[in-house]
C-alpha cells in the first residue's frame, strides 16, 4: 500500500494538468527503508511527448547523487497518461527498474476528473496497490526548511 | 588503472549487495569486463549487440557516455562510473 500525503497528490495532479498534453514526471524521495515519501521533485520530461517520458539523464545523475548523499530512496516515481488510463503500459513495466518503488501514474484524459493509482513494478510484473491519502497535518514536519523550536 | 562503479539497487545482486566495487580498465567496456571477470551477469545486463542497453545510462564522472564515444568512451585512474537506470516510459 501507498501511504501519501494529499498535499503531494495534489502537487502530482497540478503537474500532470500544467504539462498535458505531454506527460509529467517526477518522484518523491525518502529516507532508505522508510516506505514514506517526503520530497516532492518533479522532473523536466526530457521527451516533452504525450506518449513518452524520460528524465534527462545530466538531472537523472543529479538527483541520485542528490538522494545518495541524503541516505534517500525513489519511494514515489510518478508520470502522466494523457489520453490513455493510468495503468502501466508494455513500455512503462519494461523500464521500470527500481523495485522497492511505488509507480504512480495519473491520468489526465479527462479535464473534470483524474485517476491516480499505485504499482508495483518488479521482474515485469505488475501488482496494483491501494492508495491511502493522509493529511499533512499528521506529518507536518518534514524538516525540508530547517524551522526549530529551541 | 582503478576506478570506482557505482550499481544501482537493481544490479547489486549481481555484486553481493554492494553499493559500489573497484575495476580496473582505460574504457568503459573494459571497466565492465573487469567487473564481469568477478561478478558474472552485470555485462549482459548492460550491453546488448556491443552497445549499451537503452534501458541505461553510464556515466563517467559527470558525463553521460553516449556523448563521449559509448563503451568506448576513456576512464581514467580515480575517475568514478555511475551506471543508474534510465527513468522512462509512457503510454507510447
Amino acid at each position: 500500500m501507498l501511504k501519501i500525503r494529499r498535499d503531494f497528490v495534489d502537487e502530482i495532479v497540478a503537474h500532470a494538468r500544467r504539462d498535458h498534453p505531454d506527460e509529467a514526471c517526477g518522484v518523491i524521495a525518502g529516507k532508505e527503508g522508510s516506505d514514506e515519501p517526503e520530497r516532492f521533485i518533479p522532473m523536466v520530461n526530457a521527451a516533452r511527448s504525450p506518449t513518452f517520458y524520460e528524465f534527462d539523464s545530466g538531472d537523472l545523475l543529479k538527483l541520485y547523487r542528490e538522494m545518495d548523499a541524503r541516505d534517500e530512496v525513489p519511494v514515489v516515481i510518478y508520470h502522466s497518461h494523457t489520453a490513455t488510463e493510468a495503468y502501466p503500459s508494455r513500455t512503462d513495466i519494461a523500464y521500470a527498474s527500481e523495485p522497492e518503488a511505488h509507480y504512480v501514474l495519473v491520468s489526465t484524459r479527462d479535464p473534470e476528473t483524474y485517476e491516480f493509482r499505485s504499482y508495483r513494478i518488479v521482474d515485469g510484473v505488475v501488482t496494483e496497490e491501494d492508495v491511502e491519502v493522509v493529511e499533512p497535518s499528521t506529518k507536518a514536519d518534514t524538516g525540508s526548511d530547517g524551522l526549530h523550536e529551541d | 588503472m582503478a576506478v570506482t562503479v557505482s550499481i544501482p539497487t537493481i544490479l547489486r545482486s549481481h555484486t553481493d549487495g554492494a553499493k559500489s566495487v573497484e575495476a580496473a580498465g582505460s574504457t568503459v567496456l573494459e571497466v565492465l569486463d573487469d567487473i564481469e571477470s568477478r561478478h558474472s551477469g552485470l555485462k549482459e545486463r548492460l550491453v546488448k549487440d556491443s552497445k549499451l542497453h537503452r534501458f541505461v545510462n553510464v556515466y563517467v564522472n559527470d558525463e553521460d557516455v553516449r556523448f563521449v564515444g559509448g563503451l568506448d568512451a576513456e576512464v581514467s585512474d580515480g575517475d568514478t562510473v555511475t551506471i543508474l537506470p534510465a527513468v522512462a516510459g509512457g503510454a507510447r
